[in-house]
């Protein structure tokens, strides 16, 4: 009888390969999409289907939205579809082959004009802008997508300094950018300083507060760390919030002093900027010269960070993401070294805090919330960490995108005029995420540039490269 | 008193204890200066913990580790510096460290005494040059002027480094691995980073090597090889080297001193012909009682 269960076991086993391959790949991928089409309408149904609305009576009301719960099913189960019919075979196809040596001549190509064309590209910009879209349509270019992103390839730099090289998992960055924001809103309206005098004191001050913070939590590791830079940067907030006397609460602060062109300020009048120049008053050249602050600093940072880490203490970083143990066994005082990284990445966020007060012109804690931490390091973690090409362009593609998705009113035409596309930002965002995440789980750019070679420059293979552990 | 005179290390009482446990009991022994000294015993003796303990990175429950700089004459001061509370005491002629005294990466750096680990800690995803140059850290920090003219671009830096670089190559090309200076560590066979965290170790200018199982899961060949290199590194530099080994026939080659560990308790302690006979140390290494020593010898006929 054993023997006879065991031989039916063996039988069994040879023959299921077969029937996969009797199965045509077309019925396989039938099979798929249909599952996965039924998980997304048991995720979608509480999420997309049901909506809960006020009615005239102030009661609120279930209402269901069937028609966008079953097209958003059948796009994601005919997407199911064609994925397992045409990029899977092509990836495990992929994947059999072996890898090829060489990369291909236009990579390296890219590789060499990239960042040239790159910084070409974004110093004229705003005349691109101004060209293609006129005066009026200029302004929105140059402020919400310009302005926007580079405050973000800004932050994302500064975070890149903690996460990246010194390997510290630092969710509360947003607070010292809010101890910038409001340095300079402070300092700018109780005491009139100007922009360039605040701009650097308000990256001290923020440098400041990333020591006192450093110094009690830089001995924990990891999740610790992680816990309790989250919970600094909810402090801030709440202080922001709370000491209404000095922060004004929730109100914010208003009329922060914009920065002038070195001494000529943009308004309207007879010695304001378009008047000096025999220009025509446009809030254009205002919004320019702000794209041109930012940019400079964003490239300071850059700069900085790249210098930085050619230099012993940026070696002692990358060391420290890799091995601290090790680090202390060569002498490496541990402490002042993750210090240094807090304290850099800090200043970074003051300079860029105070640039988003002067730009705004108010500020309030909303704008610093856990949300934008978390954004930033998205940003870190979907570039790969420790490489700034790769926090650039994810800051453009995230914070774009989700500029972008703002201007979709087109969208209202297929669902609806009730459709409101900034809504679903979130969710496209998090599938973004999902997807570069499974596409490449160490970020864009995830291999590592060495700091230093005797013959040739090689870069670093991905797996190699701790992340840190705190 | 002529045997005390050139001490390197001293370890006096050495106790640590986790919990219940007690890893080392009151071990005392001498490294002189110039010497390979080799620590043995079977696993779990408390060899790793001595050597935690003398680089900082445990503190001792108990104990003395005066480790000197300089002229021999700075013992002398021993006493008054244990009594001071201070941990070193610098002399016109040399300074003297209490080594328990001082966090781990100030051994390392004032103190001078490097290590490599029994599991190796290279950074594997920086070069093998770059895992050099970071062991020369402290001296780069400085002609960088603690960064502040690094980042302006100042000549003293680029010197500071070239001359950091230069050193590098010296070692690479000592342990083999010149030809792989730019790939990354982790890439490296396992007894090339074996030799290379030796290297680095050396890049930060010790008095005190200390190296914990250098040898373990190295063929005969690349066993050899690092058998000189240690030879080397005494003769030529001149430091001493402290050494964890399970591979007798690597100590009894080129060891000039061997401490024998068993259960944290020093069981014997002399020249390598001499512990190589003893007893103790081969009742602790076969595991059995000391009494059935001769028993056993003659009946796997040594
Ligand atoms: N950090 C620690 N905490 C608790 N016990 C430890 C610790 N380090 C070592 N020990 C214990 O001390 C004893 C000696 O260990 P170790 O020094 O690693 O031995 P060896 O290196 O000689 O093999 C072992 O029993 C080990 O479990
Ligand atoms: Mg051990």
């Amino acid at each position: 009888m054993a023997v006879l269960a065991h031989s039916a076991g063996e039988s069994g086993r040879a023959r299921r390969p077969n029937i996969a391959r009797e199965r045509s790949p077309f019925v396989v991928a039938l099979h798929d999409a249909g599952i996965t089409a039924l998980i997304a309408f048991g995720v979608l149904l509480p999420l997309i289907g049901f909506q809960t609305v006020q009615n005239i009576n102030e009661v609120l009301v279930l209402r269901t939205r069937w028609p966008l719960l079953f097209s958003l099913v059948a796009i994601i189960g005919a997407s199911r579809f064609v994925y397992a019919v045409s990029v899977a075979p092509w990836l495990a196809r992929r994947a059999a082959r072996p890898v090829a040596a060489a990369p291909p001549g236009w990579r390296s190509l890219v590789g060499r004009w990239f960042v040239p064309f790159a910084i070409g590209f974004v110093i004229a910009y705003p005349a691109i802008v101004l060209f293609s879209a006129g005066f009026r349509g200029a302004l929105k270019w140059v402020d919400n997508f310009g302005i926007q992103i580079l405050i973000y390839v800004m932050l994302g730099w500064g975070l890149n300094i903690v996460v990246g090289l010194a390997g510290l998992l630092d969710l509360g960055y947003v607070a010292f950018y809010a101890v910038g924001a409001y340095s300079y809103a402070l300092l700018a309206t109780h005491f009139g300083f100007a922009f360039w005098i605040l701009l650097p004191l308000a990256g001290i001050l923020a440098s400041f507060w990333g020591i006192l913070l450093g110094f009690p939590v830089l001995r924990l590791r990891g999740d610790y760390l992680a816990i309790v830079t989250l919970a600094f940067g909810e402090i801030i907030r709440i202080v922001l919030v709370n000491w209404v006397s000095l922060t004004n609460g929730y109100a914010g602060i208003g009329g922060i002093p914009r920065p002038s062109f070195f001494g000529i300020p943009f308004t309207a009048d007879d010695n304001g900027f378009a008047a000096v120049f025999g220009l025509q008053f446009s809030p254009i050249y205002r919004t320019i010269f702000l794209y041109y602050v930012i940019l400079a600093l964003a490239l300071l940072t850059c700069f900085v960070t790249v210098r930085l880490r050619r230099l012993p203490v940026g070696r002692a970083w990358e060391a420290l993401r890799e091995d601290e143990i090790a680090c202390r066994s060569l002498g490496i005082n541990t402490t002042n070294t993750k210090l240094t990284a807090f304290a850099m990445g800090a200043m970074f966020a003051g300079f860029a805090g105070s640039f988003f007060a002067a730009r705004q012109g108010f500020i309030s804690p909303e704008s610093f919330t856990f949300l934008e931490s978390a954004t930033i390091l998205s940003i870190v973690v979907l570039g790969g960490m420790g490489s700034q090409i790769g926090v650039a362009i994810a800051a453009v593609v995230m914070i774009g995108g989700t500029e972008i998705m703002r201007q979709l009113d087109f969208l209202k035409d297929i669902f609806g005029s009730t459709f409101d596309p900034t809504q679903y930002r979130m969710l496209l965002f998090g599938f973004a995420m999902v997807a570069i995440m499974i596409w490449r789980p160490r970020g864009l750019v995830a291999t590592r540039s060495p700091s230093v070679f005797l013959t040739e420059r090689k870069t670093i293979a991905a797996d190699l490269v701790k992340e840190g552990h705190g | 008193m002529a045997e005390a005179i050139d001490t390197l290390l001293r370890v006096e009482h050495l106790t640590m204890r986790f919990g219940g446990l007690v890893a080392v009991d009151d071990l005392s022994f001498e490294v002189r200066q110039g010497h390979i000294a080799a620590l043995i015993g079977p696993n779990g003796a408390g060899k790793t913990t001595v050597f935690n303990c003398i680089t900082g990175f445990y503190k001792p429950s108990e104990g003395r580790l005066g480790l000197r700089h300089g002229k021999p004459a700075v013992w002398d001061a021993l006493d008054a510096l244990t009594d001071s509370g201070a941990r070193r005491r610098i002399h016109p002629n040399g300074t003297l460290f209490l080594l328990e005294r001082m966090p781990d990466y100030l051994v390392a750096r004032q103190a001078r005494v490097a290590r490599t680990f029994q599991n190796i800690r290279l950074f594997p995803g920086m070069t093998v040059l770059e895992n050099l140059l970071v062991a020369q850290h402290n001296r780069l920090m400085f002609a960088s002027g603690y960064t502040l003219l690094g980042v302006l671009g100042f000549p003293s830096y680029t010197r500071a480094e070239r001359s950091a670089i230069d050193k590098a190559r010296d070692w690479l090309n000592r342990i083999g691995l010149l030809a792989r200076a730019d790939d990354p560590a982790g890439d490296l066979p396992y007894g090339a980073q074996r030799r290379l965290e030796i290297a680095r170790a050396m890049c930060t200018d010790p008095v005190l090597l200390c190296l914990d199982e250098p040898a373990a899961g190295l063929n005969p060949h690349e066993s050899a090889e690092l058998n000189e290199l240690l030879l080397a590194i005494r003769d030529e530099f001149a430091i001493s080297v402290l050494l964890i080994e399970h591979d007798m026939t690597v100590v009894m080659e080129i060891s000039d001193h061997v401490v024998v560990l068993d259960y944290g308790v020093k069981i014997a302690d002399g020249a390598p012909d001499a512990v190589r006979n003893d007893d103790k140390v081969i009742a602790a290494y076969l595991g059995i009682a000391g009494e059935d020593v001769q028993s056993v010898e003659a009946e796997v006929g040594l």
